[in-house]
């Protein structure tokens, strides 16, 4: 029957759900202490080093103080809306996670296990679906609160994400004309066997990178809260566990945009200048399997640090500054490189 | 127009390069002086645990001192509440009685004494006016209180722990600071 439901794929794709959600909670809550220690240290500063050993438990004590903290919904929002912006900002953060490959295939109680919740032939359409629902978490909230200050956040959250959406998809196109296929597993692969993309497309990578930038809202396109404007933004209205999980959002989308980074154009969970398929056979598909993952974070969290380096470098952009750099820098290079991406594959094709 | 001072420098106003406005020569270079900081030694000073070390003539809260063999130094002359400039010193003498020679150095000594240190400016001068050795500006600071009647310091708050009965604490109270003379 084809509808005959496998219980063992059931519970290994929950245990690998589960597995990655909560990693990636726990990733995203120790970013924000490591985006303090790296403000702290770039500006010659110590940086959190009170709670616990090296101030390790600083993370903690603040979800807890969120936790605690009074919980205000303004008599004058819409309170449906108002409690459904964080929850969607969350809700997409996380869902992008869902096509990464995080490593090859294991091997546990004689099943294959995939590391990847869904390996769907869409991959890269599906992320771009996602990230971009992400800005609707920031607009509703910001919508709702019936702020002014809020309005002007959500406002220029979803210009700035739409302008820099259409640059960064062009950029991806030509990705996409010289891998050949939209699955992330697949690209990986392909990658593994091959170069890394970054080396076909440096230029598709500067504007797909700045263009991530745009869609976290990270500095030097944090116009959304720019808190010397506009107060806090899109989250002036918020309090409590629901600024939390705006603020946490950030972080998710931070670690899953580097993993995404990684996966197109780094190689994902490949180890440069080994040979795989002979290190299998020395270490096991297991034990390759966990060094895949180590490898995979470990370039995911030089791209987070990367996120960081440049807030604490760099300042924010003006708006005129950023829309003249999203239409008429960015989405001009972005054409030119998919023009000549498609010449080049078409004259070596036809030869 | 003439310039007001000789600092005055031109400015650039020639159009920006196009390697100027690619913006991202810039950004790189402005992302190796943040990587070279990390490389630098904070100089923080993690407060609590150390301190900044003090110049030999800080002035700290004030302490009332004793002698060698702990008697109170203070006559309650009056002359460090003359010479405060805050007027922040009151004080309340009263005489020796027979059998007190051990508490106190002279016939007269201080019953009452206050220090206001709110109105104090830690100037010094009541040191500089005391010609008995008396009053001293110790390196204790930071005075805390929920109260500004806490503030108010008495003769138990300000007089120095007996160097024959505790002379660590009588130590530590006195402190290394020279006192101007």
């Amino acid at each position: 029957m084809l509808l005959t439901i496998d219980l063992g794929l059931i519970i290994e794709k929950l245990v690998l759900i589960i597995v990655v959600v909560m990693s990636s909670l726990v990733i995203a809550m120790y970013a924000t202490y490591a985006e303090r220690k790296v403000a702290a240290v770039m500006q010659d500063r110590i940086g959190p080093n009170r709670a616990g050993p090296f101030g390790l438990f600083q993370p903690l004590a603040d979800g807890l103080k969120l936790f605690f903290k009074e919980e205000i919904i303004p008599n004058f929002s819409s309170k449906f809306l108002f409690i459904l912006g964080p929850s969607l900002a969350m809700l997409t953060a996380m869902m992008t996670s869902a096509v990464i490959p995080w490593g090859d295939t294991i091997t546990l109680f004689g099943r294959e296990i995939h590391l990847q919740i869904a390996d769907i032939n869409i991959g890269i359409l599906y992320v771009f679906g996602v990230v971009s629902m992400g800005v609707y978490g920031i607009m509703i909230g910001a919508w709702a609160s019936n702020n002014k200050f809020s309005l002007m956040g959500g406002l220029r959250a979803a210009s700035q994400i739409i302008s820099y959406e259409l640059a960064m998809g062009i950029a991806l196109i030509a990705l996409l004309m010289v891998t050949g296929t939209l699955s992330l597993k697949a690209m990986v692969v392909g990658q593994m066997d091959g170069i890394w993309n970054v080396i076909k497309q440096p230029l598709g990578f500067v504007i797909f990178i700045i263009c991530v930038f745009a869609e976290c809202n990270r500095t030097p396109f944090d116009l959304a809260e720019a808190e010397n404007e506009l107060i806090g933004g899109y989250h002036t209205e918020y309090s409590s566990m629901k600024l939390g999980f705006y603020l946490f959002a950030e972080y998710i989308n931070m670690f899953v945009s580097s993993a995404v980074m990684v996966s197109l154009f780094f190689g994902g969970y490949d180890i440069p200048f080994l040979n795989d398929a002979h290190a299998v056979e020395t270490y096991g598909q297991n034990w390759m399997a966990v060094w895949h993952i180590i490898m995979f974070l470990g370039k995911s969290f030089f791209f987070v640090y990367f996120f960081m380096w440049v807030r604490w470098t760099i300042p924010r952009f003006r708006y005129d500054q950023l829309m003249n750099l999203g239409w008429k820098k960015l989405l001009p290079l972005a054409l030119i490189n998919m023009l000549v991406t498609g010449a080049v594959i078409l004259y070596f094709t036809t030869k | 127009m003439q310039a007001l001072t000789s600092r005055a420098k031109p400015v650039d106003r020639r159009p920006m390069s196009l390697l100027e406005r690619a913006y991202l020569p810039a950004i790189f270079k402005g992302m190796s002086i943040t990587f070279g900081h990390m490389f630098k030694k904070a100089p923080t000073i993690r407060y609590p645990e150390q301190t900044r070390p003090f110049s030999p003539v800080f002035r700290g809260l004030h302490i009332l001192n004793r002698d060698e063999q702990g008697r109170e130094n203070c006559t309650a002359c009056g002359l460090c509440a003359v010479a405060c400039p805050a007027e922040a010193i009151t004080m309340e003498a009263a005489e020796r009685k027979a059998g007190e020679e051990n508490l106190y150095r002279e016939e007269k000594y201080a019953a009452k004494y206050e220090i206001n240190m709110l109105r104090c400016i830690f100037c010094g001068l009541c040191e500089e006016a005391c010609p008995k050795d008396a009053i001293y500006l110790s390196e204790t600071f930071a005075p805390a209180n929920f109260q500004r009647k806490g503030f108010i310091y008495s003769k138990d708050d300000l007089l120095i722990p007996n160097p024959v009965t505790e002379p660590e604490a009588y130590a530590k109270a006195k402190g290394g600071r020279v006192a101007v003379k």
